[in-house]
């Protein structure tokens, strides 16, 4: 599903996506704003101390662009923002794809910066999506497939913006 | 009757995705919750409050009061790990 209105681009897909696409969505006819920050979120090969082979988001269809769109609609009432993009894959996921992109532009860097970081932070445990990681033994052979737990890292990340 | 959605650890540990509860209509998020750990006791764990939230209509909610009927899209499912 996409949300598109006049600023915001909300995205959930399996397909990868392209960086530079998704930059010069944020950049082109795009004269007021001067600074453009953006983030990349990519699968790691480690995950608590385990090598990890492959990585599957399951999402709430509906909810989760719902979810998204509460997100950025929140950032957009604390900093004046131009465009916001947020694309997030679901599917499987082998080591090092991109998981999720969050560009913000502005017509200066310290709103994008601060936006593009509270969108990344409320993405992570406020928007529905689960990880569930495929872990390797040392052999290279598969061990488990576990959900990932919620990191209370996160939670915490979130009591700075409130 | 009531139907709840379930997602990722929670659907898999349940073994379903949908569960309808013979509960009256309208009913409040903690009488959502008993019934389930009445449905699955050994999945009580699981379900207690904190580690599975609650989502009516698409809307996070963290009232256990919150009112529920037949008609609401109900959710159960952990806490989220996006990004």
């Amino acid at each position: 599903m996409t949300v598109d209105n006049w600023q915001d681009r909300i995205q959930v897909q399996t397909a990868d996506f392209s960086v530079d696409e998704e930059y010069q969505r944020l950049c082109c006819d795009n004269a007021a704003d001067g600074a453009v920050v953006f983030f990349v979120g990519r699968v790691r090969d480690r995950n608590q101390g385990d090598q990890v082979s492959l990585l599957e988001l399951e999402h709430y269809p509906g909810m989760t662009e719902k979810a998204l769109q509460g997100i950025v609609d929140d950032a957009r009432s604390r900093w004046q923002l131009g465009r916001v993009s947020v694309v997030h894959r679901v599917g499987p996921m082998n080591i090092e794809e991109q998981i999720v992109f969050v560009g913000v532009s502005s017509p200066h860097r310290g709103n994008a910066f601060e936006a593009a970081e509270y969108i990344m932070d409320y993405l992570k445990s406020r928007a529905p999506f689960w990880k569930k990681e495929r872990i390797l033994d040392t052999n290279g052979e598969l061990r488990e497939e576990r959900w990932v737990d919620a990191r209370d890292s996160d939670s915490a990340a979130l009591e700075r913006w409130e | 009757m009531i139907q709840v959605l379930l997602f990722a650890r929670l659907r898999d540990e349940l073994g379903t995705g949908t569960v309808n509860l013979e509960i009256p209509s309208p009913a409040r998020v903690r009488d959502v919750r008993a019934a389930l750990c009445q449905q699955f006791p050994q999945h009580r764990a699981l379900l207690a409050e904190g580690k599975a939230l609650v989502a009516i209509n698409q809307n996070l909610t963290n009232d256990e009061q919150a009112s529920v009927s037949e008609r609401d899209e109900v959710a159960l499912f952990p806490p989220m790990t996006g990004g």
